[in-house]
């Protein structure tokens, strides 16, 4: 059964002004997110992701349509009884939200606190979770002493502390830098992994979900135009929107203008060739052509590596006596996808 | 002068009764102006409990009554001074009305250093099942604390100085000092040794509210 459920959920905003229309931010969505899985959400600002994970929690109640989390059904649920539900449901920030006048520790135990813990069984918890994102050095500074990172990882402790079932991050690393931002996405892994917590990521950043996600949801204008695996996705996008933000990470296809400048500098035909996991290995592809006699080179693409699984477009400009040409790219065509672009 | 060292009694007297008046205008007026600004800012839309008729109520009335001057305020509120106090002079008496003009005052203050406090903090509680009240009481003020005691030092040097004009209306302090001794008796170094104690009284009062709010905010 699906950890969290949405079914047909709609969210809108009374308008700005009186004759204006509602503002919807997120659309008729339908999304399950199984127990295990790191659920990736993308899409550009605005597109509704950030009201999308609020409804997980029901921070934002839905408008209408149904959502649950562990079978039980949030949208008609009192606020005293959705408390109880949140503290199962762990949240870090883009801006880490730390409470500034409480010292790491002091942080970390809040939920605790409010979850009715102990004295003995919070300070047992709290020391845990701080050795767990390695800053038991830091359980005495304030937030304001530590680097981006680290407030992460401290926001990580903190929304995990109670031992919730699913994790909900809000574009968690897009202020941090590069390198920050993959330690984090590597305690994220950690989290996942080793404590079993379904995580759903919220981001703008295509690589963000390349590192870390099992599946993913395009959102744009509210709407979740496209999920599902994120090999699925990534190899095979379907439409525009999803394809932009794939090409921002994968380089495949090459565009109309890139194209042209490829034709200017290379002779020959212009062809694609289209790898997917568990089609024919470049190897035998490769070979192919060179006993055909085919003159190629390699003039655009790469190999991309997702989950394990290996994907990408190679484009070539094959130069050699046209029935030959045709003759190899026939033979190669019944094993991948060979697109002949220019 | 030697008329100033004749006084001393007097004077020091004065001082001890602003004192008193300003500790309890501060105690009272401070607490029930730290409940309205909490009201104000957890009613205000978005807020932890938003609440219009509640909001626009209290706003309404703390509107009303914040312009009004001080000194007309006095008499405005005398009447209700004696039905509460038994009085409607003497320091008691004014203790209540400047404890009244001081709440709502102290109101805005606190209402609007609570609004600095960061929105993503407050959901980053809500996020972890912690109730309007306790995020008021755990979050909210502890994260404003800072500003809020510099706030309080603004108030606290606020209240001495409508102390003074307290003076004018039945009351003790200084500013009856400097006003009967002072001003009506041509005695100059009388009203100017009721303005240095005052400049005195604020400057530590400032000073002490500077560095505890240092101290909290470490930031």
């Amino acid at each position: 059964m699906a950890l969290v459920s949405l079914t047909d959920v709609t969210k809108s905003y009374p308008p700005a002004d009186r004759s204006g229309a509602p503002v919807v931010a997120v659309d008729a969505v339908s999304l399950d997110i199984e127990p295990g899985d790191v659920y990736g959400i993308i899409g550009y600002s605005g597109a509704g992701k950030s009201t999308l994970v609020r409804l997980i929690n029901a921070l934002e109640p839905a408008t209408s349509g149904s959502i649950t989390f562990d079978g039980r059904e949030l949208t008609a649920m009192p606020e005293r009884e959705l408390r109880g539900v949140r503290l199962g449901i762990g949240m870090i920030f883009q801006q880490f939200n730390l409470f500034t006048s409480k010292t790491v520790w002091k942080n970390v135990a809040y939920p605790l606190t409010v979850a009715g813990w102990t004295k003995s069984e919070i300070r047992l918890r709290v020391d845990e979770m701080l050795e767990f994102v390695g800053l038991t050095d830091k359980a005495n500074s304030y937030p304001e002493q530590l680097s981006g990172g680290q407030k992460q990882r401290v926001g990580i402790a903190r929304a995990l502390a109670t031992s919730p079932r699913l994790l909900l991050a809000d574009e968690a690393t897009s202020a941090l830098d590069p390198e920050t931002t993959q330690e984090v996405l590597a305690l994220l892994k950690r989290v996942n992994r080793e404590f079993g917590v379904t995580i759903v990521v919220i981001t703008h950043e295509m690589d963000v979900i390349q590192s870390i996600a099992t599946k993913v949801a395009v959102m744009d204008g509210g709407r979740v135009i496209e999920n599902g695996d994120v090999f699925d996705v990534f190899s095979d996008p379907q439409n525009a929107s999803s394809q932009r933000f794939v090409s921002t990470v994968v380089k495949g296809v090459p565009s109309p203008a890139e194209l042209a400048v490829l034709r200017e500098r290379h002779e020959g035909r212009i062809v694609t060739l289209s790898f997917r996991d568990g089609d024919a290995s470049q190897a035998s592809v490769f070979v192919d052509l060179a006993t055909a006699g085919i003159e190629f080179e390699l003039v655009y693409g790469g190999i991309n590596d997702i989950q394990g699984r290996a994907f990408g477009h190679l484009t070539l400009a094959v130069r050699g006596e046209g029935a030959a040409i045709d003759a190899a790219l026939a033979k190669i065509g019944e094993r991948i996808d060979v697109t002949e672009v220019a | 002068m030697d008329r100033l060292f004749e006084l001393g009694p007097e004077f020091w007297t004065a001082a001890g009764e602003t004192l008193y008046m300003v500790a309890f205008t501060l105690l009272i007026g401070g607490a029930m102006g730290l409940v309205l600004g909490i009201v104000l800012y957890a009613t205000r839309a978005g807020g932890l409990l938003a609440s219009r008729v509640v909001f626009t109520v209290l706003n309404v009335v703390i509107n009303f009554f914040r312009p009004i001057p001080f000194i007309i305020f006095i008499a405005v509120a005398q009447p209700f001074a004696r039905l509460v106090i038994g009085t409607g002079i003497g320091n008691d008496a004014l203790i209540f009305t400047l404890s009244i003009a001081s709440s709502f005052a102290i109101a805005r203050i606190v209402e609007q250093n609570l609004v600095t406090v960061s929105p993503g903090v407050v959901e980053a509680a809500k996020a972890m099942g912690a109730g309007p009240f306790r995020i008021l009481r755990t979050v909210v003020i502890p994260e404003a604390l800072g500003p809020l005691i510099l706030g309080y030092t603004f108030v606290l040097v606020a209240i001495v100085d409508m102390t003074a004009v307290a003076g004018y209306i039945g009351g003790g302090g200084l500013g009856n000092f400097a006003l009967v001794y002072g001003y009506r008796q041509f005695e100059p170094a009388a009203t100017w040794a009721a303005v240095l104690l005052i400049i005195l009284l604020v400057q530590v009062v400032q000073f002490l509210g500077n560095w505890l709010a240092r101290k909290v905010m470490r930031r």
